[in-house]
């Protein structure tokens, strides 16, 4: 799933401090599962900016709506009415939401209460980690399960860097080298061999850098 | 002889010499004084010097200039090319320029990540990574052809394509296969991370020996002499991949208590581990790394008996 986290309040409130009135939206999807923006954390941020700015002395009216999924124009459709009359929307989806929704209310100023991190999933009550680098040419099938992609914080594809000691990452001790996990489970599979193999140069227009990227089911189009 | 390049460096090792090479950081401005200063120092006692490229993600004068610099000076460079801030197009980019200006020996690296040095809000390229980086080399030399496969119709670039391994990273047994997938994909000579466990270091090139690799690629072992107690308990601690064995930063502590200098200390340690290393079967030289004190390569290359160098016509 996607892995976002609210921002600052200050940040939030600044993005509307010159408005009366505004849509706080959620999002029943991924952010809801992460506890960023389901619909318990819209209502606690409507109440936050209400107060917030009852206490500037500049009262703030909110209207609060939880999307089943802000990244489907049905659902971002059926906020219609509730988007017409306020100064300002604020969108606790990932950024694919808060797209969906400055595209189907262009005349509204639409702003993200979230920073999308990652996608990963949850790792302990609480604690959500990144899995995958999105790189449009899964090799998982070489690595053991584990990715090198978004794992290794160099992205590396033929083994680790002469910085991974004691099973972690240079980069911090709290980080386990992504090669170490890889190597590990390899040799407990008794593939080891998959890793003596050269990994030519990876193909990154597949992954953002080829521009936006666009899947198309044929199958499933009208 | 049968040469891949005109590299004086690959010159010198073909014909079995125990080769020294050294390092100069450039520096964070803009001008070669230092470095030309060093280049006149290190001249007539190193076979070539690495040029490293923005270590520990400092910014630093390039690694491809500061070459220049200390190939006009008659020092043989090998220039350090890390896969951190450029991508495959700026890496031939760099290839051709640098070939076209002199330069002849290249050591590829991952780099360190950008979260140790001065800009780690810095975004990371490994388009490449090191092993794909020394195949790039390879194929344009051997083959003619850049990364995308295109042909180079003429002036190949012709690198002797260095590589660096760590015999105390982990995971340890994954080290000589990762290293012989450095000279399966066209690597040269390889300089090793600073050694202070010698013990480690011998297994290491044991079995890097066993499964033949002295032979298809000549192994300098990296040395680094210690100016102070400070700087050892920094590396121990700070430094992700080094080990410094305990004994290493008692001795100069025995050493400061005894009233001697530290520093001195350091050199003769250095000089021990270069006549060390030297009996271990397969290391074909040392590569001696003073960081941010350089002018005390000479001392140490006399020390060791490896002055004066060979003439490589």
């Amino acid at each position: 799933m996607i892995v976002a986290e609210q921002k600052p309040f200050a940040e939030i409130a600044g993005f509307v401090a010159d408005c009366n009135k505004i849509l706080v939206a959620g999002c029943l999807g991924c952010v809801a599962v992460c506890l960023a923006g389901g619909e318990k954390e819209t209502e606690i941020l409507a109440a936050a900016l209400r107060m917030h700015r009852r206490l500037q002395g500049k009262p703030l009216e909110t209207v609060t709506y939880t999307a089943t999924r802000q990244c489907d124009p049905e659902y971002v459709d059926a906020m219609a009415d509730l988007v017409k009359d306020v100064d300002a929307v604020v969108s606790l989806a990932c950024g694919v939401g808060v797209q969906y929704l400055a595209e189907r209310y262009r005349d509204k100023w639409v702003v993200p209460a979230l920073n999308t991190r990652f996608v990963g999933g949850s790792v302990a009550q609480g604690v959500w980690e990144e899995r995958c680098g999105l790189c449009g040419e899964c090799i998982l099938h070489k690595t053991g399960g584990i990715c090198p992609i978004i794992r290794c914080s160099k992205s590396l594809l033929n083994g680790p860097c002469g910085g991974s000691q004691y099973g972690k990452c240079e980069i911090s001790k709290d980080v386990p080298c992504a090669w170490q996990l890889i190597y590990d489970r390899m040799k407990a599979l008794g593939k080891l061999e998959w890793l003596l193999e050269y990994q030519p140069p990876k193909d990154w227009s597949k992954s953002r850098d080829g521009g936006p990227r666009k899947a198309v089911r044929e199958d499933a189009t009208i | 002889m049968n040469l891949t390049t005109e590299s004086r460096l690959e010159k010198l090792l073909k014909r079995g010499e125990f080769v020294v090479t050294a390092e100069i950081g450039p520096p964070q401005h803009a001008s070669a004084h230092e470095i030309i200063h060093h280049a006149r120092m290190l001249k007539d006692y190193v076979d070539a010097t690495n040029i490293t490229d923005c270590q520990t993600a400092v910014v630093r004068l390039s690694s491809f200039a500061a070459a220049v610099h200390i190939l006009r000076e008659g020092l043989e460079p090998i220039m350090q090319m890390t896969c951190r801030d450029r991508n495959r197009i700026a890496m031939q980019a760099d290839l051709l320029g640098a070939y076209s200006l002199g330069i002849r020996n290249l050591l590829c690296l991952t780099g360190d990540h950008q979260s140790f040095g001065n800009h780690p809000t810095a975004k990371n390229v490994h388009d490449l990574d090191s092993i794909q980086l020394i195949n790039m080399v390879k194929r344009m030399r051997d083959d003619k052809v850049f990364a995308c496969g295109e042909p180079i119709k003429e002036h190949e670039p012709r690198f002797f394509i260095g590589a660096a391994a760590n015999p105390f990273a982990d995971p340890f047994e994954f080290r000589v296969l990762r290293l012989e997938k450095k000279i399966n994909a066209g690597a040269q000579f390889i300089q090793t991370q600073i050694i202070f466990d010698l013990e480690r270091f011998s297994r290491f090139m044991e079995m890097a020996v066993e499964r033949g690799l002295h032979e298809r690629a000549y192994i300098l072992a990296g040395l680094l002499p210690l100016k102070s107690i400070g700087a050892a308990r920094y590396m121990q601690k700070n430094v992700p991949g080094m080990i410094v064995p305990e004994e290493v930063i008692q001795r100069l502590r025995k050493a400061k208590d005894e009233g001697k200098d530290v520093a001195e200390e350091g050199v003769d340690m250095c000089v021990e581990f270069i006549n060390e290393v030297r009996k271990i079967k397969g290391v074909a030289g040392v590569h001696i790394m003073a960081i941010a004190w350089e002018e005390i390569v000479p001392t140490i290359v006399q020390k060791a008996g490896l002055y004066p160098r060979p003439k490589a016509d």
